[in-house]
């Protein structure tokens, strides 16, 4: 491991000026504290210090949402969260969806509609499907929600409505047909 | 990414303070604009004052009606807020045609207003760009300026301002209410973007040490609809090519208010005075729409690559205005 990574206890709490400090995130669960430089993304937190690979960096610039997780219940792009200004976050990365051996049923959605081909979006497009939904259910409009939709109801979800909230979830295999089936087995 | 140190701040008055005595820092609200140029090199602070946690993240009505929309108000947020939806639709609709739901999530009002421009030789550092570096040239002049402005540009910049947020505010006349050392002082939506001029490294108005706090929006002008129309490359998750924030309101066949403004197209959301003047006591008719956004598009002096733009948007903007007097 790279020396000037991981937990150490040499560093300053947030709110000092030097280049590294200690923070705590709420990982699947379990509390993490964490001595990081500041430049360290929740992305590299998790695949670097944390072991949690699930999720991938794609284009490492919010462009792609291969590193979606879920921060504080709404999903984000990991690569683009300093790790530092999420000191007691509580993060839900792909790793943390299943319940035991039971798969979410977002999980089991991609499985039986086999919606994907090399898999590397996989983690990334199934949190994002999970802070979608939760998003819909709490009555989020989008970009092709009708104008007259009702206001603070949840949003139904058909298939221009998933495409369109899936938009930030990239797929360069082209698996978004059965991506956005395996959604709707799932969406209420 | 250059090492910088890290300070969360508890107050705006503490962050205004730590700002004013660190001319290298910057302000940190959800960073999806700033950790991008932070890794491509070209923001390079030496310190973040965080201030992702202050109390600036409430929506609530003013007291003549109008709305008060917090700095660190999420973009979701705010598109999905019910008095947005409602009463200002155009500035819900700007928001949701915008980035994409993850992006949205984390990115803020006030952040949304200071995104910088999508100019690919502003974001690439091995190019000149005077914006980025006073002096150094634009390469898009000559280069590739497809996506770039038709209006309002110089010969030392040709960038165009990437919000859609910013666009519908400008529309809806809001102001930005900013708290810097000095006090706290109150800019117009519609004057808070500058045009590049000779002096492109400046996007806005805002001075040294000054923290977005909130956005003000007047209230809605009776009877008055609004919408907001983009097109782009591919159909989600793309900047404007070009599009519009209009705002109509019709009596008995003649329009009483009309406020009209462009994103895509310049430096600044592109506030249409000359057509709304054309509008103003005109009959809503798609003659008199045509007839009022030729008058502001005759100023546009589009690049070799991007004179498509003009008409891309006088399609956008009759087509807004018609739908709107349609509902009205």
């Amino acid at each position: 491991m790279d020396p000037s990574r991981g937990r150490d206890d040499g560093a300053q709490q947030p709110g000092a000026t030097g280049d590294r400090s200690t923070l705590t995130l709420h990982i699947n669960g379990t509390e993490q504290t964490l001595t990081l430089d500041h430049r360290t993304t929740v992305l590299d937190a998790l695949r670097e210090d944390l072991g949690l690979t699930g999720a991938k960096k794609g284009c490492d610039h919010g462009q792609c949402g291969a590193c979606t997780v879920i921060v504080d219940g709404r999903r984000a792009n990991s690569c683009l969260l300093l790790a530092v200004a999420h000191d007691g976050a509580r993060i839900t990365t792909v790793e943390g969806l299943a319940d035991g051996d039971r798969l979410h049923p977002v999980q089991e959605a991609f499985l039986d509609r086999d919606a994907l081909q090399c898999g590397y979006c996989t983690p990334g497009q199934i949190c994002s499907a999970v802070g979608m939904l939760g998003e819909a259910a709490d009555g989020f409009p989008s970009h092709v929600t009708t104008r007259t939709a009702p206001v603070s109801a949840p949003a139904p979800l058909d298939a221009p409505e998933i495409r369109e909230r899936m938009s930030g979830n990239l797929c360069r295999c082209g698996a978004y047909p059965r991506i956005v089936e395996a959604i709707e087995d799932v969406a209420p | 990414m250059k090492p910088f140190g890290y300070l969360r701040a508890r107050s705006t008055a503490e962050a205004v303070r730590e700002s004013s005595a660190h001319p290298g820092a910057g302000f940190l609200g959800g960073g999806t604009n700033l950790v991008d140029l932070m890794k491509l090199g070209v923001e390079t602070p030496d310190l973040l004052i965080d201030i992702s946690r202050l109390p600036l993240d409430q929506v609530g009505d003013t007291d003549n009606g109008g709305l008060r929309i917090g700095a660190t108000v999420r973009n979701s947020d705010l598109a999905a807020h019910p008095a947005v939806r409602t009463r200002y639709p155009v500035l819900s609709q700007a928001l949701l045609s915008g980035a994409s739901g993850q992006l949205r999530n984390t990115a803020t009002t006030g952040g949304n207003l200071l995104q910088r421009t999508r100019c690919p030789y502003f974001q690439d550092t091995s190019k000149p760009c005077n914006k980025r570096e006073p002096g150094t040239g634009c390469p898009a002049l000559e280069g590739a300026h497809r996506d770039l402005a038709v209006l309002g540009h110089s010969e030392h910049c040709v960038a165009t301002h990437p919000s859609d947020m910013a666009v519908a505010l400008s529309a809806l006349d809001a102001t930005v209410q900013l708290h810097g050392p000095d006090g706290e002082r109150t800019v117009p939506a519609t004057e808070f973007h500058r045009l590049p001029g000779d002096t492109p490294h400046r996007d806005t108005e805002i001075r040294a040490g000054e923290l977005i706090t909130e956005v003000v929006l007047p209230p809605r002008p009776d009877g008055a609809g609004s919408l907001y129309r983009k097109a782009r490359d591919r159909a989600s998750f793309a900047f404007a090519l070009a599009s519009v924030a209009a705002v109509l309101g019709v009596r008995d066949g003649r329009i009483e208010h009309a406020a009209l403004a462009f994103g895509g197209l310049a430096h600044r959301p592109w506030r249409a005075y000359a057509a709304e003047e054309a509008l103003r006591g005109a009959p809503a008719t798609g003659e008199t729409f045509e007839r009022a956004v030729d008058a502001e598009l005759a100023a546009a002096r589009p690049l070799r690559d991007n004179a498509f733009k003009v008409g891309l948007a006088r399609s956008l903007a009759v087509d807004a205005l018609a739908e709107l007097a349609a509902d009205s």
